[in-house]
């Protein structure tokens, strides 16, 4: 019996990296920009989603894969819509996997542009997996509180774009909406910040647009590659 | 608390390695984690005690080396390293920073038995 010390200097989560970048290939070839949701439970991903699948659907094909420990209820919301949603109930896990999202890629129709992945609600342990998005949004809403983004430092360092939900309650909260940008701008200056309220309609026509102007750079991005 | 599922991912490339190096024992484990991997290296070493039983690495010592936040200012080229995550420069007060080490989850080395 002999001894051995292997250096290895292999990351972990390197195999779900693997996946994710094929996912990513697969799908920008495809011409569908991936939208990782992530955000702590009852934020209103779900509802922000309604809103925003309302306003791409009439001219931008969509699907929506919806992350949960439990139950079908917000794959099922989004199928009222008129949009292909596809559930993954983790049994119990607090985070989405690469490999859950490549399992669901040949189901996804051919005309699709965009494709939305709701997470499960947890602001800590999704942050360490790709899904194979091409732009991460945290959500983050009013009633949570300002003080979040430096108790949950990755999840806001990761995302391209904050979107604080429910704003409408704003006046009757102590939320400060120019200290929780503040301190999300802190943590990643190149952050894009969305002020929403899905049953007021603020801010989801901008963030609409800002998905589709995200969907023609990656195209553009593409032809020059 | 994902710390299970990430040393399900180690065992994977653990006992790949083992095959590869025809090891009949892992006795020893060492990782890297950044202060920004999202990650408790307390949680970690209990997910990895529980896991490796029966496994080739039941005897195995798991090391946990924990990486500060390092970064580069891309402005003023001042290396920084921080304890928060308030990710300005303070020699130039840039925010244009790129994160060179605390992100990582490695594995960086393990000791086997041939």
């Amino acid at each position: 019996m002999s001894k051995k010390e292997l250096i290895v200097r292999e990351e972990i989560l390197g195999s779900n990296k693997k996946i994710a970048a094929e996912i990513r290939g697969k799908l920008e070839a495809a011409g569908v920009l991936v939208v990782n949701l992530l955000s702590s439970p009852g934020s209103g991903k779900t509802t922000l989603l309604e809103r925003i699948v309302e306003t791409l659907k009439p001219t931008h094909p969509l699907a929506v894969i919806e992350g949960d420990i439990e139950t079908e209820r917000d794959a099922e919301r989004i199928r009222r819509k008129g949009v292909p949603a596809w559930q993954i109930t983790t049994g119990g896990a607090c985070h989405l996997e690469a490999k859950m999202v490549g399992k669901l890629l040949p189901e996804i129709p051919a005309e699709t542009k965009f494709l939305f992945i709701e997470n499960v609600g947890n602001l800590v342990c999704p942050a360490g997996y790709d899904l194979g998005e091409n732009l991460r949004c945290v959500l983050l809403s009013a009633p949570e509180g300002d003080d979040k983004p430096k108790k949950y430092p990755k999840a806001f360092i990761s995302a391209d774009c904050l979107v604080i939900t429910k704003s409408d309650l704003i006046p009757y909260l102590p939320f400060d909406l120019e200290k929780a940008g503040n301190e999300a701008l802190d943590l990643n200056p190149r952050l894009r910040i969305f002020v929403t309220s899905a049953l007021k309609g603020r801010g989801i026509a901008e963030l609409a647009r800002y998905f589709i102007e995200s969907r023609v750079n990656m195209i553009q991005h593409q032809r020059h590659a | 608390m994902h710390e299970l599922s990430i040393v399900a991912s180690l065992f994977e490339i653990l006992e790949e390695k083992a095959r590869e190096n025809q090891a009949t024992k892992i006795v020893g484990v060492r990782l890297k984690v950044g202060k920004l991997a999202g990650v408790v290296p307390e949680f970690l070493q209990t997910a990895f005690d529980s896991y490796k039983q029966d496994t080739i690495a039941s005897e195995a010592r798991l090391e946990i080396e924990e990486v500060p936040l390092k970064m580069r200012c891309r402005k003023c080229a001042a290396e920084i390293e921080k304890e928060d995550f308030v990710l300005v420069c303070p020699s130039c007060g840039s925010t244009d920073l790129e994160i060179l080490e605390g992100m990582e989850l490695l594995l960086d080395k393990t000791d086997l038995e041939i």
